[in-house]
């Protein structure tokens, strides 16, 4: 299992309380993680990456591993660990203003 | 009537404010979407328990919420705003072409007639409409049409943030756009035309003729009487006697004529609301009093409304979409303020009362009155 942690705002839409878990086989890539998040949370569609656009949104980060990865392409392969299931992609809404 | 339903909208979330006919205790219900921008929130007048909200914050963009039950619980719903076609260009601060972008919504108005079809006027400003209930949405692209390349963004964004459906004529739409002006659609929304002649702006916009760039801050109608319109510019509070065709100043002995939003009283169409702002510089009220001014000969003579507003030391602004009339005997008026307040009034204006006071930002407030 790939274990994702969504900031406040997204884990309330979603309407779920913890991590989300998403079947390993289909999230490779930082993209098809988001893929899958989406086909199981379609709510959260336009919230992580730009409906337009499909880049991610300007206040979003992506980390994983102690690593911040939002400015890698989105066909960068997870860290092994991630896909292994002993650490969470995180999701993460940037410091941004009060 | 046997219930009012005011409708909050605020910088950190929704809130419902509901009261028995007499209006003389609230229950309020809220944060509803805790934490987000409630730009508007707004019910369909063939089904007022359908109600309509656009949330969103910097971070995750737009969503739209929609309930069946009056606010009890509600759902998303479709969040996809995109422009028809090549989105194209307006003008950027420096003269330049710059592409369109959808940034949020800040107007939603149901349909008069049918819960499912609802009009989204969004920054950059554009018209949609949805048929199912929110769920998919379809720019009314005509209106880009109308002369959309010299539109500019002013200070608060390229919004459209006001929307008029025609009570007697449904393929007549009014549509006011921050720094754009005032449009006009007679077939449903397929083609359009600036209707801004006779708006003046020598500050701004030193071409009297220009088309279009005339800051429109808020449009408000009378249903028994579409058309005739009443605008609160930039500066001016403006009055129409055509449908948009001519516009005339009606500010008259107003403290100043700079403001936000405007209102009809819902039995008087000759009674109109303003609350005046000292200036584009000071958005606050002139000399700290809070002041809603009521005119009822249709503008030109106003009178300061002041029992139970506060007469020193208020320097809270009541932004464009944040005053709003319900349709009881007694018309009750209602605005929200960027300090948290909102105040009623349920005799037309002459006292008021605040319903609560500490919420955050209000940025917009409608009411439904309720069988």
């Amino acid at each position: 299992m790939i274990r994702v942690m969504l900031p406040q705002h997204l884990r309330t839409l979603a309407q779920v309380s913890q991590e989300v878990e998403l079947p390993a086989e289909s999230a490779k890539t930082i993209n098809m993680v988001l893929e899958a998040l989406l086909i199981k949370y379609p709510i959260l569609r336009g919230t992580i990456l730009d409906q337009g656009s499909g880049q991610r949104r300007p206040f979003i980060r992506f980390f994983a591993c102690g690593q911040d990865l939002s400015l890698e392409p989105l066909a960068t392969p997870l860290p092994e660990a991630v896909l292994a299931g002993r650490e969470p992609f995180r999701i993460v809404g940037a410091m941004a203003g009060g | 009537m046997s219930e009012v339903r005011v409708l909050v909208g605020t910088q950190k979330g929704a809130f419902i404010l509901t009261s028995e006919a007499k209006r003389s205790s609230w229950d309020v219900r809220g944060p509803l979407f805790a934490g987000w921008e409630i730009y508007h929130m707004n019910g369909s007048p063939a089904d007022p328990q359908r109600l309509y909200a656009s949330q969103s914050n910097g971070w995750f963009g737009q969503v739209i919420q929609r309930s069946n039950d009056g606010g009890q619980t509600w759902e998303a719903v479709g969040n996809k705003f995109a422009y028809e076609g090549e989105p194209g260009t307006h003008q950027w601060y420096d003269g330049t072409q710059h592409p369109w972008e959808f940034k949020r919504v800040w107007q939603l108005q149901p349909s008069l007639n049918d819960p499912e079809t609802v009009y989204a006027g969004v920054e950059d400003a554009g018209l949609f409409r949805s048929a199912d209930g929110g769920q998919s949405w379809q720019e009314l692209p005509g209106l880009r049409a109308a002369k959309g390349h010299l539109w500019q963004p002013g200070a608060g964004g390229m919004c459209l943030h006001t929307i008029l459906l025609d009570t007697s004529n449904p393929q007549r739409i009014f549509v006011a756009i921050s720094a754009a002006g005032a449009f006009r659609t007679d077939d449903g929304g397929l083609t359009w035309r600036p209707i801004n002649r006779g708006l003046i702006s020598p500050g701004e916009l030193p071409d009297k003729s220009a088309e279009v760039g005339h800051c429109v801050h808020n449009l408000a109608m009378h249903p028994s009487r579409p058309g005739i319109l009443f605008m609160q510019k930039h500066w001016d509070v403006m009055r129409s006697d055509n449908a948009g065709d001519s516009w005339h100043e009606v500010s008259g002995n107003l403290p100043s004529d700079f403001g936000f939003p405007i209102a009809v009283h819902a039995h008087e169409p000759n009674t109109i609301y303003v609350i005046p702002i000292k200036s584009d510089s000071e958005h606050y009220p002139p000399d700290g009093k809070l002041r809603v001014y009521r005119s009822r000969s249709g503008g030109d003579e106003w009178e300061a409304l002041t029992n139970g507003l506060p007469q020193k030391d208020c320097y809270v602004n009541v932004l464009r979409s944040a005053l709003a009339v319900d349709t009881l005997d007694s018309c009750g008026i209602y605005f929200g303020t960027t300090g948290g307040q909102v105040y009623a009034s349920i005799d037309s204006g002459d006292s008021w009362n605040p319903i609560v006071r500490d919420l955050p930002k209000v940025l917009s407030v409608e009411v439904q009155s309720l069988p």
